[in-house]
């Protein structure tokens, strides 16, 4: 109880920040730092989201095997078996509405994919295609 | 990224999902039934699979599991130091306190310990757990219909593709 309680003290400080989170912040975000990695950087594209999520990097899962390929859907893990959300925000508002959660999601997802951390630009893509996903 | 800022943003989060889900984490104790009623817990551990119940593992097991999140069953589940530390000492709290361990060192998987095994053995075929709506022993909800709330009482089962008895 102590904790929930201290939670409960802290959110009144955080929420301001946490409600300042949206898929578009968050992409400009990724733009801004996929800018600073690479100066030729021409802004996030949704094609180039489309085939990284869709297509394997040399390891056994891509994105897709758990989303699918339809991201305003649902998916599975394909492990456990255990139904996931949509990640569309067009289809699931809670996508994309919390930077610590996205970045979470990135790391360990990207870790599993692609065998390392993904890059600001390859964030970026991905989001503009979940974005413009129906 | 800013650790404080990233503590207290998690903090808001589980503040906010204690808030709206705490009416459906009532189960009963003792009945096949456990109370999941740690928001960090839930959030940070029932994306994959269901929260499963904490008391299935002893705490030498959970502490195990705990200190391997970046290879979790073959998935990185790595979480932020004070997310990892509230859901460890939420386990270590309710852990199970009889001893799930085997040839000197603790069992990782509940699937895996004595109890399960005896419960789930016959009624389980392996025809059964090969179905794709199904897949495997992680899959709690496959046939517990409110594993995901702690529920798994006799009433609450419907195994795909008929009971075995």
């Amino acid at each position: 109880m102590r904790t929930l309680a201290l939670s409960l003290a802290l959110a009144a400080t955080a929420l301001p920040v946490a409600a300042a989170d949206t898929p578009n912040v968050l992409l400009d975000a990724y733009a801004a730092e996929a800018r600073k990695e690479n100066p030729a950087f021409a802004g996030a594209s949704a094609e180039r989201g489309r085939a990284f999520f869709t297509t394997a990097h040399g390891k056994e899962w891509s994105c897709a095997t758990c989303h699918t390929a339809a991201p305003a859907a649902g998916g599975k893990h394909t492990v456990t078996g255990k139904a996931i959300a949509p990640l569309a925000p067009a289809a699931n508002p809670e996508r994309f509405a919390s930077a610590y959660k996205a970045e979470k999601w990135f790391r360990r997802n990207c870790t599993d994919v692609l065998g390392r951390e993904c890059t600001a630009q390859e964030k970026g893509d991905v989001l503009a295609w979940l974005l413009a996903a129906r | 990224m800013n650790t404080v800022r990233n503590a207290l943003r998690l903090a808001a989060m589980y503040a906010i999902a204690a808030a709206t889900t705490s009416h459906a984490l009532y189960a009963r104790a003792g009945d096949h039934a456990w109370r999941l009623d740690n928001a960090a817990y839930r959030q940070e551990c029932g994306s994959c699979h269901v929260p499963y119940p904490p008391a299935l593992l002893d705490a030498a097991s959970w502490r195990a599991v705990m200190g391997g999140l970046e290879r979790h069953f073959g998935t990185d589940a790595s979480l932020e130091p004070a997310a990892r530390s509230e859901v460890l000492a939420f386990l270590e709290r309710n852990a199970g306190r009889k001893r799930t361990s085997a040839e000197g060192g603790p069992l990782l998987r509940v699937s895996e310990t004595p109890w399960f095994v005896k419960e789930h053995r016959e009624e389980v075929p392996a025809a059964t757990l090969r179905r794709p709506d199904v897949k495997s022993f992680a899959n709690c909800g496959a046939c517990h219909a409110a594993a995901d709330q702690g529920d798994y009482s006799e009433r609450g089962i419907r195994v795909p593709g008929g009971r075995q008895r």
